[in-house]
Protein backbone atom coordinates (compact mmCIF):
# COMPACT_ATOMS: atom_id res chain seq x y z
CA UNK A 1 0.00 0.00 0.00
CA UNK A 2 2.70 2.42 0.78
CA UNK A 3 4.44 1.45 -2.00
CA UNK A 4 1.81 2.64 -4.15
CA UNK A 5 1.15 5.28 -2.73
CA UNK A 6 5.10 6.26 -2.90
CA UNK A 7 4.97 5.77 -6.66
CA UNK A 8 1.66 7.37 -7.39
CA UNK A 9 3.82 10.83 -5.84
CA UNK A 10 6.46 10.27 -8.36
CA UNK A 11 4.31 10.55 -11.58
CA UNK A 12 4.45 13.85 -13.28
CA UNK A 13 0.79 15.59 -12.72
CA UNK A 14 -1.48 14.45 -14.86
CA UNK A 15 -2.96 16.84 -17.95
CA UNK A 16 -5.76 17.95 -15.70
CA UNK A 17 -4.44 17.83 -11.83
CA UNK A 18 -3.76 21.37 -11.70
CA UNK A 19 -4.11 20.86 -8.17
CA UNK A 20 -0.34 18.91 -8.10
CA UNK A 21 0.87 22.14 -10.00
CA UNK A 22 3.33 24.47 -7.91
CA UNK A 23 2.04 27.39 -9.24
CA UNK A 24 -1.83 26.79 -8.60
CA UNK A 25 -0.54 25.65 -5.35
CA UNK A 26 1.47 29.01 -4.52
CA UNK A 27 -1.53 30.73 -5.43
CA UNK A 28 -4.26 28.78 -3.36
CA UNK A 29 -1.71 29.03 -0.32
CA UNK A 30 -1.35 32.88 -1.37
CA UNK A 31 -5.11 33.42 -1.13
CA UNK A 32 -5.49 31.93 2.14
CA UNK A 33 -2.65 33.86 3.74
CA UNK A 34 -4.84 36.71 2.62
CA UNK A 35 -8.35 35.20 4.17
CA UNK A 36 -7.16 34.19 7.18
CA UNK A 37 -4.00 35.93 8.39
CA UNK A 38 -6.29 39.05 9.53
CA UNK A 39 -8.49 36.78 11.20
CA UNK A 40 -5.66 34.49 13.25
CA UNK A 41 -3.65 37.56 14.02
CA UNK A 42 -7.08 39.17 15.88
CA UNK A 43 -7.65 35.74 17.75
CA UNK A 44 -3.85 35.47 18.68
CA UNK A 45 -3.21 38.99 19.73
CA UNK A 46 -6.39 38.98 22.10
CA UNK A 47 -4.09 36.79 24.29
CA UNK A 48 -1.48 39.65 24.60
CA UNK A 49 -0.38 41.67 27.45
CA UNK A 50 -0.64 44.82 26.15
CA UNK A 51 -3.10 47.87 26.05
CA UNK A 52 -1.80 49.14 22.77
CA UNK A 53 -2.11 45.90 20.76
CA UNK A 54 1.26 46.12 18.95
CA UNK A 55 4.03 44.14 20.17
CA UNK A 56 3.54 40.67 22.32
CA UNK A 57 4.14 40.86 25.36
CA UNK A 58 3.06 37.91 26.64
CA UNK A 59 -0.10 35.71 27.21
CA UNK A 60 -3.08 36.80 29.44
CA UNK A 61 -7.08 36.14 29.64
CA UNK A 62 -7.37 39.48 31.23
CA UNK A 63 -8.86 41.60 27.94
CA UNK A 64 -11.46 38.22 28.14
CA UNK A 65 -12.40 38.93 31.90
CA UNK A 66 -12.53 42.75 30.91
CA UNK A 67 -14.93 41.56 27.62
CA UNK A 68 -16.96 39.20 30.14
CA UNK A 69 -17.29 41.97 32.74
CA UNK A 70 -18.38 44.65 30.20
CA UNK A 71 -21.83 44.95 31.17
CA UNK A 72 -22.88 46.88 27.67
CA UNK A 73 -20.78 44.29 25.66
CA UNK A 74 -22.52 41.21 27.09
CA UNK A 75 -25.89 43.01 26.95
CA UNK A 76 -25.51 43.58 23.28
CA UNK A 77 -24.01 39.94 22.94
CA UNK A 78 -27.55 38.62 24.84
CA UNK A 79 -29.42 40.90 22.69
CA UNK A 80 -28.05 39.13 19.32
CA UNK A 81 -28.44 35.82 20.81
CA UNK A 82 -32.37 36.82 21.99
CA UNK A 83 -32.62 38.45 18.66
CA UNK A 84 -31.31 35.33 16.36
CA UNK A 85 -33.21 32.85 18.08
CA UNK A 86 -36.78 34.35 17.15
CA UNK A 87 -35.77 35.45 13.99
CA UNK A 88 -34.31 31.90 13.41
CA UNK A 89 -38.04 30.02 14.75
CA UNK A 90 -40.32 32.70 12.72
CA UNK A 91 -38.26 32.47 9.71
CA UNK A 92 -38.03 29.00 9.57
CA UNK A 93 -41.93 28.43 10.29
CA UNK A 94 -42.62 31.30 7.50
CA UNK A 95 -39.66 30.26 5.10
CA UNK A 96 -40.81 26.58 5.27
CA UNK A 97 -44.57 27.34 4.89
CA UNK A 98 -43.20 29.88 1.61
CA UNK A 99 -41.30 26.91 -0.04
CA UNK A 100 -44.03 23.99 0.54
CA UNK A 101 -46.68 26.40 -1.00
CA UNK A 102 -44.68 27.21 -4.24
CA UNK A 103 -43.43 23.65 -4.86
CA UNK A 104 -47.16 21.68 -4.06
CA UNK A 105 -49.60 24.49 -5.53
CA UNK A 106 -50.07 26.29 -9.38
CA UNK A 107 -52.17 29.60 -8.75
CA UNK A 108 -52.61 32.57 -10.40
CA UNK A 109 -49.60 35.18 -8.95
CA UNK A 110 -47.26 32.51 -8.50
CA UNK A 111 -44.39 34.04 -10.42
CA UNK A 112 -44.86 37.25 -8.99
CA UNK A 113 -44.69 35.76 -5.59
CA UNK A 114 -41.62 33.67 -6.45
CA UNK A 115 -39.95 37.13 -7.98
CA UNK A 116 -41.06 39.03 -4.61
CA UNK A 117 -39.84 36.59 -2.88
CA UNK A 118 -36.45 36.68 -4.20
CA UNK A 119 -35.96 41.02 -4.15
CA UNK A 120 -34.98 40.75 -0.22
CA UNK A 121 -32.23 38.49 -1.08
CA UNK A 122 -30.73 41.08 -3.69
CA UNK A 123 -31.67 44.09 -2.65
CA UNK A 124 -28.77 46.00 -1.25
CA UNK A 125 -28.62 46.05 2.46
CA UNK A 126 -28.59 49.69 2.64
CA UNK A 127 -32.10 50.29 1.04
CA UNK A 128 -33.67 47.32 2.88
CA UNK A 129 -32.02 49.46 6.01
CA UNK A 130 -33.80 52.68 5.30
CA UNK A 131 -37.25 51.25 4.24
CA UNK A 132 -36.98 49.67 8.05
CA UNK A 133 -35.88 52.81 9.41
CA UNK A 134 -38.95 54.95 7.73
CA UNK A 135 -41.33 52.41 8.40
CA UNK A 136 -40.72 51.75 12.01
CA UNK A 137 -40.72 55.66 12.53
CA UNK A 138 -43.74 56.55 10.32
CA UNK A 139 -45.82 53.65 9.89
CA UNK A 140 -45.80 50.88 12.55
CA UNK A 141 -43.82 52.80 15.37
CA UNK A 142 -42.64 49.92 17.94
CA UNK A 143 -43.97 51.22 21.28
CA UNK A 144 -40.83 52.26 22.84
CA UNK A 145 -39.90 51.43 27.00
CA UNK A 146 -41.38 47.77 26.74
CA UNK A 147 -39.71 45.45 28.79
CA UNK A 148 -36.58 42.97 27.94
CA UNK A 149 -36.84 41.62 25.04
CA UNK A 150 -39.74 42.83 23.66
CA UNK A 151 -38.40 45.68 22.94
CA UNK A 152 -36.30 44.01 20.49
CA UNK A 153 -39.34 43.16 18.15
CA UNK A 154 -38.78 46.06 15.89
CA UNK A 155 -35.48 44.35 14.83
CA UNK A 156 -36.66 40.81 14.98
CA UNK A 157 -39.14 41.90 12.15
CA UNK A 158 -36.56 43.29 10.38
CA UNK A 159 -33.81 40.14 10.42
CA UNK A 160 -36.93 38.14 9.64
CA UNK A 161 -37.51 40.27 6.49
CA UNK A 162 -34.30 39.37 4.85
CA UNK A 163 -33.89 35.65 6.52
CA UNK A 164 -36.68 33.78 5.39
CA UNK A 165 -36.51 34.32 1.89
CA UNK A 166 -33.15 32.47 2.28
CA UNK A 167 -35.00 29.25 4.22
CA UNK A 168 -37.07 29.22 1.45
CA UNK A 169 -34.57 28.38 -0.98
CA UNK A 170 -32.86 26.39 1.51
CA UNK A 171 -36.30 23.96 1.76
CA UNK A 172 -37.56 24.56 -1.83
CA UNK A 173 -34.18 22.77 -2.67
CA UNK A 174 -34.90 19.46 -0.27
CA UNK A 175 -38.54 19.49 -1.49
CA UNK A 176 -36.88 18.73 -4.79
CA UNK A 177 -36.00 15.33 -3.68
CA UNK A 178 -39.74 14.39 -2.32
CA UNK A 179 -41.50 12.17 -3.61
CA UNK A 180 -45.21 13.36 -4.17
CA UNK A 181 -46.66 9.57 -4.19
CA UNK A 182 -46.04 9.75 -0.47
CA UNK A 183 -48.34 12.04 0.19
CA UNK A 184 -51.19 10.96 -1.73
CA UNK A 185 -50.46 7.76 0.04
CA UNK A 186 -51.01 9.21 3.30
CA UNK A 187 -54.20 10.83 2.73
CA UNK A 188 -55.34 7.93 0.57
CA UNK A 189 -55.08 5.98 3.99
CA UNK A 190 -56.92 8.70 5.55
CA UNK A 191 -54.55 11.00 7.22
CA UNK A 192 -55.96 14.87 6.91
CA UNK A 193 -54.23 17.28 4.77
CA UNK A 194 -52.61 18.63 7.91
CA UNK A 195 -51.71 15.32 9.37
CA UNK A 196 -49.70 14.53 5.76
CA UNK A 197 -47.84 17.70 6.17
CA UNK A 198 -46.75 17.21 9.78
CA UNK A 199 -46.03 13.62 9.27
CA UNK A 200 -45.06 13.28 5.90
CA UNK A 201 -43.44 15.97 4.77
CA UNK A 202 -41.79 17.97 7.09
CA UNK A 203 -39.93 14.52 8.35
CA UNK A 204 -38.38 15.02 4.57
CA UNK A 205 -37.70 18.67 4.88
CA UNK A 206 -36.22 18.38 7.85
CA UNK A 207 -32.67 18.70 7.43
CA UNK A 208 -33.24 21.29 5.31
CA UNK A 209 -35.24 23.13 8.42
CA UNK A 210 -32.26 22.69 10.31
CA UNK A 211 -29.96 23.87 7.77
CA UNK A 212 -32.00 27.03 6.62
CA UNK A 213 -32.11 27.39 10.87
CA UNK A 214 -28.41 28.05 11.58
CA UNK A 215 -28.55 30.46 7.90
CA UNK A 216 -31.28 32.34 9.27
CA UNK A 217 -29.04 32.32 12.51
CA UNK A 218 -26.02 33.37 11.24
CA UNK A 219 -27.37 35.96 8.89
CA UNK A 220 -29.24 37.62 12.11
CA UNK A 221 -25.91 37.46 14.21
CA UNK A 222 -24.13 38.91 10.97
CA UNK A 223 -26.46 41.67 10.27
CA UNK A 224 -24.98 45.38 11.06
CA UNK A 225 -26.43 47.68 8.60
CA UNK A 226 -29.96 46.84 8.84
CA UNK A 227 -29.72 46.42 12.32
CA UNK A 228 -27.93 49.84 12.40
CA UNK A 229 -31.11 51.61 10.94
CA UNK A 230 -33.17 49.68 13.09
CA UNK A 231 -31.73 49.79 16.51
CA UNK A 232 -32.47 52.17 19.13
CA UNK A 233 -30.50 53.56 22.17
CA UNK A 234 -31.34 50.42 24.28
CA UNK A 235 -31.32 47.97 21.53
CA UNK A 236 -27.39 47.51 20.67
CA UNK A 237 -26.48 44.15 19.22
CA UNK A 238 -23.42 43.00 19.21
CA UNK A 239 -22.18 44.06 15.83
CA UNK A 240 -23.63 47.88 16.38
CA UNK A 241 -21.80 47.71 19.65
CA UNK A 242 -18.40 46.36 18.38
CA UNK A 243 -18.84 49.68 15.63
CA UNK A 244 -18.91 51.91 18.07
CA UNK A 245 -16.09 50.47 19.68
CA UNK A 246 -14.06 50.39 16.89
CA UNK A 247 -14.80 53.75 16.05
CA UNK A 248 -12.66 54.98 18.80
CA UNK A 249 -9.75 53.01 18.75
CA UNK A 250 -8.47 49.15 18.39
CA UNK A 251 -8.24 47.65 21.70
CA UNK A 252 -7.59 43.77 22.88
CA UNK A 253 -10.86 43.83 24.59
CA UNK A 254 -12.61 44.20 20.82
CA UNK A 255 -10.11 41.10 19.97
CA UNK A 256 -11.58 38.67 22.67
CA UNK A 257 -14.88 39.00 22.31
CA UNK A 258 -14.47 38.90 18.82
CA UNK A 259 -12.54 35.96 18.77
CA UNK A 260 -15.79 34.29 21.10
CA UNK A 261 -17.89 35.28 18.37
CA UNK A 262 -15.67 33.38 15.68
CA UNK A 263 -15.68 30.22 17.80
CA UNK A 264 -19.09 30.18 18.19
CA UNK A 265 -19.55 30.67 14.25
CA UNK A 266 -16.96 28.12 13.59
CA UNK A 267 -19.30 25.44 16.06
CA UNK A 268 -22.01 26.46 14.03
CA UNK A 269 -20.64 26.02 11.01
CA UNK A 270 -19.40 22.52 11.62
CA UNK A 271 -23.08 21.52 13.40
CA UNK A 272 -24.29 22.63 9.42
CA UNK A 273 -21.86 20.06 8.32
CA UNK A 274 -22.79 17.65 10.19
CA UNK A 275 -26.82 18.35 9.28
CA UNK A 276 -26.43 18.65 5.63
CA UNK A 277 -22.78 17.78 4.35
CA UNK A 278 -21.63 20.67 2.26
CA UNK A 279 -23.86 22.23 0.92
CA UNK A 280 -25.05 23.59 3.60
CA UNK A 281 -22.05 25.70 3.43
CA UNK A 282 -22.61 27.30 0.16
CA UNK A 283 -26.55 27.28 1.24
CA UNK A 284 -28.52 30.84 0.26
CA UNK A 285 -24.80 32.55 -0.64
CA UNK A 286 -23.35 31.85 -4.05
CA UNK A 287 -26.00 30.98 -6.94
CA UNK A 288 -29.70 30.19 -5.27
CA UNK A 289 -30.68 29.97 -8.56
CA UNK A 290 -28.31 27.29 -9.65
CA UNK A 291 -30.09 24.65 -7.43
CA UNK B 1 -47.00 17.04 -10.82
CA UNK B 2 -48.23 20.30 -8.91
CA UNK B 3 -51.47 20.68 -7.49
CA UNK B 4 -54.18 23.72 -8.17
CA UNK B 5 -55.03 25.67 -5.24
CA UNK B 6 -58.61 24.94 -6.32
CA UNK B 7 -57.93 21.42 -4.69
CA UNK B 8 -57.22 21.99 -1.46
CA UNK B 9 -58.37 25.61 -0.63
CA UNK B 10 -57.48 25.55 3.01
CA UNK B 11 -54.18 24.80 3.24
CA UNK B 12 -53.19 26.82 0.58
CA UNK B 13 -54.52 29.67 2.22
CA UNK B 14 -53.31 28.21 5.24
CA UNK B 15 -49.57 27.83 3.51
CA UNK B 16 -49.92 31.02 1.94
CA UNK B 17 -51.47 33.56 4.69
CA UNK B 18 -47.61 33.78 6.83
CA UNK B 19 -45.39 34.33 3.45
CA UNK B 20 -47.51 36.69 2.41
CA UNK B 21 -48.37 38.86 4.99
CA UNK B 22 -44.62 39.39 6.33
CA UNK B 23 -43.65 39.99 2.51
CA UNK B 24 -46.36 42.62 2.27
CA UNK B 25 -46.59 44.40 5.59
CA UNK B 26 -42.81 43.86 6.19
CA UNK B 27 -40.89 44.36 3.23
CA UNK B 28 -43.05 45.85 0.18
CA UNK B 29 -44.34 48.18 2.89
CA UNK B 30 -41.96 49.24 3.86
CA UNK B 31 -39.75 49.86 0.28
CA UNK B 32 -43.02 51.24 -0.99
CA UNK B 33 -42.97 53.93 1.63
CA UNK B 34 -39.28 54.42 0.69
CA UNK B 35 -40.30 54.74 -3.36
CA UNK B 36 -42.91 57.01 -2.43
CA UNK B 37 -40.57 59.34 -0.23
CA UNK B 38 -38.06 59.69 -3.28
CA UNK B 39 -41.05 62.00 -4.58
CA UNK B 40 -41.80 63.67 -2.08
CA UNK B 41 -40.47 66.88 -0.08
CA UNK B 42 -39.51 68.09 3.40
CA UNK B 43 -42.49 70.50 5.14
CA UNK B 44 -41.13 71.37 8.52
CA UNK B 45 -39.09 68.64 10.71
CA UNK B 46 -40.87 65.41 10.58
CA UNK B 47 -43.39 65.88 8.08
CA UNK B 48 -42.92 64.46 4.49
CA UNK B 49 -45.50 65.30 1.57
CA UNK B 50 -45.80 63.47 -1.24
CA UNK B 51 -45.95 65.66 -4.10
CA UNK B 52 -44.44 63.84 -7.17
CA UNK B 53 -41.39 66.26 -7.60
CA UNK B 54 -38.44 64.93 -9.56
CA UNK B 55 -36.58 67.43 -7.67
CA UNK B 56 -34.43 64.67 -5.60
CA UNK B 57 -33.80 62.56 -8.55
CA UNK B 58 -32.36 65.54 -10.39
CA UNK B 59 -30.37 66.57 -7.28
CA UNK B 60 -29.20 62.98 -7.11
CA UNK B 61 -27.76 64.00 -10.79
CA UNK B 62 -25.91 67.13 -9.29
CA UNK B 63 -21.85 66.86 -10.27
CA UNK B 64 -21.29 66.09 -6.28
CA UNK B 65 -23.53 63.28 -6.48
CA UNK B 66 -23.05 61.62 -9.33
CA UNK B 67 -19.31 61.66 -8.84
CA UNK B 68 -20.21 59.70 -6.03
CA UNK B 69 -22.13 57.22 -7.79
CA UNK B 70 -19.57 56.95 -10.92
CA UNK B 71 -17.21 56.35 -7.87
CA UNK B 72 -19.00 53.70 -6.18
CA UNK B 73 -19.67 51.66 -10.01
CA UNK B 74 -15.87 52.03 -10.72
CA UNK B 75 -14.91 50.85 -7.16
CA UNK B 76 -17.31 47.96 -6.80
CA UNK B 77 -16.22 47.36 -10.87
CA UNK B 78 -12.30 47.23 -10.03
CA UNK B 79 -13.27 45.03 -6.75
CA UNK B 80 -15.33 42.28 -8.81
CA UNK B 81 -12.29 42.35 -11.56
CA UNK B 82 -9.68 41.73 -8.67
CA UNK B 83 -11.79 39.41 -7.08
CA UNK B 84 -12.61 37.39 -10.66
CA UNK B 85 -8.46 37.05 -10.90
CA UNK B 86 -7.58 36.09 -7.97
CA UNK B 87 -10.79 34.02 -7.25
CA UNK B 88 -10.82 31.98 -10.98
CA UNK B 89 -7.70 30.17 -10.06
CA UNK B 90 -9.11 29.25 -7.18
CA UNK B 91 -12.23 27.74 -8.11
CA UNK B 92 -9.92 25.90 -10.48
CA UNK B 93 -7.99 24.79 -8.43
CA UNK B 94 -10.68 23.44 -5.70
CA UNK B 95 -12.86 22.08 -8.85
CA UNK B 96 -9.58 19.68 -9.98
CA UNK B 97 -8.49 18.53 -6.52
CA UNK B 98 -9.00 15.64 -5.26
CA UNK B 99 -12.79 14.38 -4.55
CA UNK B 100 -11.59 13.96 -0.55
CA UNK B 101 -10.26 17.19 -0.62
CA UNK B 102 -13.06 19.16 -2.21
CA UNK B 103 -15.26 19.50 0.91
CA UNK B 104 -12.25 20.86 3.38
CA UNK B 105 -11.28 23.27 0.34
CA UNK B 106 -14.71 24.95 0.29
CA UNK B 107 -14.55 24.92 3.86
CA UNK B 108 -11.24 26.90 3.76
CA UNK B 109 -12.95 29.38 1.36
CA UNK B 110 -16.27 29.72 3.17
CA UNK B 111 -15.34 29.57 6.83
CA UNK B 112 -14.15 33.77 6.85
CA UNK B 113 -17.56 34.24 4.58
CA UNK B 114 -19.48 32.85 7.43
CA UNK B 115 -17.73 35.29 10.12
CA UNK B 116 -19.24 38.24 11.11
CA UNK B 117 -18.48 40.92 8.44
CA UNK B 118 -17.70 43.60 11.17
CA UNK B 119 -14.95 41.59 13.00
CA UNK B 120 -13.13 40.74 9.33
CA UNK B 121 -13.37 44.49 8.69
CA UNK B 122 -11.87 45.00 12.11
CA UNK B 123 -9.66 42.07 11.44
CA UNK B 124 -8.36 44.36 8.66
CA UNK B 125 -8.10 47.66 9.95
CA UNK B 126 -5.49 45.81 12.76
CA UNK B 127 -3.74 44.97 9.80
CA UNK B 128 -3.48 48.01 7.93
CA UNK B 129 -3.05 51.22 10.39
CA UNK B 130 -0.16 52.87 10.93
CA UNK B 131 1.47 50.67 13.92
CA UNK B 132 -0.34 48.13 12.00
CA UNK B 133 0.86 44.52 11.34
CA UNK B 134 1.87 45.32 7.66
CA UNK B 135 3.72 48.23 8.85
CA UNK B 136 5.66 46.89 12.07
CA UNK B 137 6.78 44.41 9.43
CA UNK B 138 7.98 46.91 7.29
CA UNK B 139 9.80 48.94 10.04
CA UNK B 140 11.13 46.10 11.16
CA UNK B 141 12.71 44.83 7.94
CA UNK B 142 13.33 48.30 7.31
CA UNK B 143 15.70 48.80 10.39
CA UNK B 144 17.81 45.47 9.81
CA UNK B 145 17.93 46.88 6.36
CA UNK B 146 19.36 49.76 7.53
CA UNK B 147 21.82 48.29 10.15
CA UNK B 148 23.26 46.15 7.37
CA UNK B 149 23.81 49.03 4.99
CA UNK B 150 25.74 50.60 7.60
CA UNK B 151 27.79 47.62 8.14
CA UNK B 152 28.79 47.21 4.86
CA UNK B 153 29.70 51.03 4.52
CA UNK B 154 27.09 52.34 2.79
CA UNK B 155 24.51 55.30 4.17
CA UNK B 156 22.01 54.14 6.35
CA UNK B 157 18.73 54.26 5.08
CA UNK B 158 16.55 57.56 6.39
CA UNK B 159 14.09 57.55 8.37
CA UNK B 160 11.79 55.25 8.85
CA UNK B 161 7.57 56.26 6.76
CA UNK B 162 5.16 54.12 7.66
CA UNK B 163 2.94 53.03 4.86
CA UNK B 164 -0.64 54.84 4.81
CA UNK B 165 -2.89 52.08 4.33
CA UNK B 166 -6.23 53.05 6.38
CA UNK B 167 -8.44 55.46 5.85
CA UNK B 168 -7.65 55.59 1.69
CA UNK B 169 -9.43 54.36 -1.30
CA UNK B 170 -6.57 51.21 -1.28
CA UNK B 171 -8.38 50.17 1.93
CA UNK B 172 -11.36 50.24 0.76
CA UNK B 173 -10.57 48.33 -2.49
CA UNK B 174 -8.48 45.88 -0.34
CA UNK B 175 -11.22 45.45 2.35
CA UNK B 176 -14.34 44.83 -0.34
CA UNK B 177 -12.12 42.03 -2.55
CA UNK B 178 -11.67 40.22 1.05
CA UNK B 179 -15.04 40.43 2.16
CA UNK B 180 -16.39 39.56 -1.28
CA UNK B 181 -14.05 37.05 -2.71
CA UNK B 182 -16.26 34.30 -1.77
CA UNK B 183 -18.92 35.36 -3.18
CA UNK B 184 -17.58 35.22 -6.42
CA UNK B 185 -15.94 31.69 -5.93
CA UNK B 186 -18.40 30.07 -5.14
CA UNK B 187 -20.67 30.39 -8.61
CA UNK B 188 -17.44 29.59 -10.43
CA UNK B 189 -16.81 26.66 -8.58
CA UNK B 190 -20.74 25.27 -8.94
CA UNK B 191 -19.76 26.00 -13.16
CA UNK B 192 -16.36 24.56 -13.13
CA UNK B 193 -17.41 21.61 -11.73
CA UNK B 194 -20.35 20.76 -13.98
CA UNK B 195 -18.15 21.20 -16.96
CA UNK B 196 -17.28 18.31 -19.17
CA UNK B 197 -13.84 17.81 -18.75
CA UNK B 198 -13.11 15.71 -21.92
CA UNK B 199 -13.46 18.96 -23.72
CA UNK B 200 -9.99 20.17 -22.16
CA UNK B 201 -8.30 16.47 -22.47
CA UNK B 202 -9.54 17.29 -26.18
CA UNK B 203 -7.94 20.31 -26.47
CA UNK B 204 -4.74 19.88 -24.52
CA UNK B 205 -4.44 16.28 -26.52
CA UNK B 206 -4.44 18.13 -30.01
CA UNK B 207 -1.67 20.68 -29.02
CA UNK B 208 -3.49 23.55 -27.56
CA UNK B 209 -1.40 24.54 -24.46
CA UNK B 210 -2.70 24.85 -20.78
CA UNK B 211 -2.88 28.73 -21.14
CA UNK B 212 -4.81 28.33 -24.55
CA UNK B 213 -6.94 25.79 -22.95
CA UNK B 214 -7.86 27.76 -20.65
CA UNK B 215 -8.56 30.95 -22.84
CA UNK B 216 -10.65 29.47 -25.08
CA UNK B 217 -12.28 26.47 -24.21
CA UNK B 218 -12.65 27.08 -19.90
CA UNK B 219 -13.57 30.51 -20.00
CA UNK B 220 -16.33 30.39 -22.68
CA UNK B 221 -17.85 27.02 -21.25
CA UNK B 222 -17.67 29.01 -17.60
CA UNK B 223 -19.00 32.18 -18.73
CA UNK B 224 -22.73 31.45 -17.22
CA UNK B 225 -20.75 31.65 -13.59
CA UNK B 226 -18.51 34.04 -14.89
CA UNK B 227 -22.00 36.43 -15.06
CA UNK B 228 -23.15 35.18 -11.97
CA UNK B 229 -19.97 35.81 -10.34
CA UNK B 230 -19.34 39.01 -11.38
CA UNK B 231 -23.58 40.38 -10.35
CA UNK B 232 -22.94 38.21 -6.89
CA UNK B 233 -19.99 40.29 -6.14
CA UNK B 234 -20.64 43.94 -8.14
CA UNK B 235 -24.02 44.00 -6.19
CA UNK B 236 -23.35 44.08 -2.51
CA UNK B 237 -20.22 46.09 -3.51
CA UNK B 238 -22.04 48.70 -4.95
CA UNK B 239 -23.98 48.84 -1.74
CA UNK B 240 -21.70 48.50 0.57
CA UNK B 241 -21.45 50.80 3.31
CA UNK B 242 -19.62 48.99 6.25
CA UNK B 243 -16.30 48.72 4.17
CA UNK B 244 -15.77 52.28 3.25
CA UNK B 245 -16.98 53.77 6.85
CA UNK B 246 -14.39 52.27 8.66
CA UNK B 247 -11.70 51.94 6.31
CA UNK B 248 -12.35 54.85 4.22
CA UNK B 249 -11.24 58.17 4.53
CA UNK B 250 -12.91 61.21 3.62
CA UNK B 251 -12.44 60.95 -0.27
CA UNK B 252 -13.48 57.35 -0.50
CA UNK B 253 -16.99 57.84 0.53
CA UNK B 254 -19.27 55.28 -1.48
CA UNK B 255 -23.13 55.97 -2.28
CA UNK B 256 -24.51 54.10 1.01
CA UNK B 257 -22.71 56.61 3.17
CA UNK B 258 -24.19 59.39 1.61
CA UNK B 259 -27.66 57.69 2.07
CA UNK B 260 -26.70 57.09 5.80
CA UNK B 261 -25.86 60.28 6.29
CA UNK B 262 -29.33 61.67 4.56
CA UNK B 263 -31.40 59.67 6.93
CA UNK B 264 -29.44 59.62 10.06
CA UNK B 265 -27.37 63.19 10.25
CA UNK B 266 -29.00 65.64 7.13
CA UNK B 267 -31.82 64.29 8.05
CA UNK B 268 -33.36 64.49 4.24
CA UNK B 269 -35.20 61.69 3.39
CA UNK B 270 -36.56 62.06 0.25
CA UNK B 271 -32.95 62.79 -0.85
CA UNK B 272 -32.21 59.82 1.00
CA UNK B 273 -35.00 57.66 -0.54
CA UNK B 274 -34.29 58.74 -4.16
CA UNK B 275 -30.71 57.65 -3.96
CA UNK B 276 -31.78 54.30 -2.11
CA UNK B 277 -33.63 53.73 -5.22
CA UNK B 278 -31.55 54.51 -7.93
CA UNK B 279 -28.97 51.92 -6.08
CA UNK B 280 -32.27 49.88 -6.22
CA UNK B 281 -32.69 50.30 -10.07
CA UNK B 282 -29.02 49.71 -10.62
CA UNK B 283 -29.72 46.14 -9.13
CA UNK B 284 -32.44 45.51 -11.11
CA UNK B 285 -30.66 46.65 -14.23
CA UNK B 286 -28.03 44.20 -13.55
CA UNK B 287 -29.53 41.38 -13.00
CA UNK B 288 -31.97 41.68 -16.54
CA UNK B 289 -28.65 41.98 -17.84
CA UNK B 290 -27.58 39.02 -16.46
CA UNK B 291 -30.99 37.32 -16.53
CA UNK B 292 -31.00 37.87 -20.89
CA UNK B 293 -27.40 36.85 -20.65
CA UNK B 294 -28.65 33.38 -18.83
CA UNK B 295 -31.01 33.29 -21.69
CA UNK B 296 -29.00 33.40 -24.41
CA UNK B 297 -26.38 31.27 -23.34
CA UNK B 298 -29.24 28.24 -22.67
CA UNK B 299 -30.53 29.06 -26.10
CA UNK B 300 -27.47 28.69 -27.91
CA UNK B 301 -27.31 25.37 -25.70
CA UNK B 302 -30.22 24.03 -26.79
Amino acid sequence: MTGSVAKVKKTPPGPLEYMRRWPMQAWLVGVTVFLYAPLITLMIFSFNDSKRNIVWQGFTLKYYVKALTNDSLIQAFTNSLVIAFFSTIISVVVGAMAAILLWRFRFPGKTALDGAMSIPIVVPEICMGVGMLVFFAKVFPWPQGLPWPLNLGAIIIAHVSFSFPFVAVVVRARLASFNRELEEAAKDLGASEIRTLLDVLVPHIKPSLLAGGLLAFTLSLDDFVITFFTAGPDTVTFPVKVYSMVRFSVTPEVNAASTILIVVTVILTFFALKFQGSDALTAGHGAPEKK
Amino acid sequence: MEQSWRQAKSIFGLLLSAPLFWLAFFFIVPMGIVWLYSFGENRGLVDIAFTGTWKNYARALEPLYLGIFVKSLYVAALTTFLCLVVGFPVALAITFAADKWKPWLLLLIMLPFWTNLLIRTYALIAVLRTEGYVNQTYEFLWNNAGGLMTLVGLAPLGEFQPLDLLHNNFAVIFGLVYVHLPFMILPLYSTLDRMDRSLLEASLDLGAGHLRTLWSIVVPMSAAGIASGILITFIPALGAYLTPDLLGGPESQMIANVIERQFKRANDWPFGAALSFLLVYLTFIGIAIQGMLDKQNRGRAA
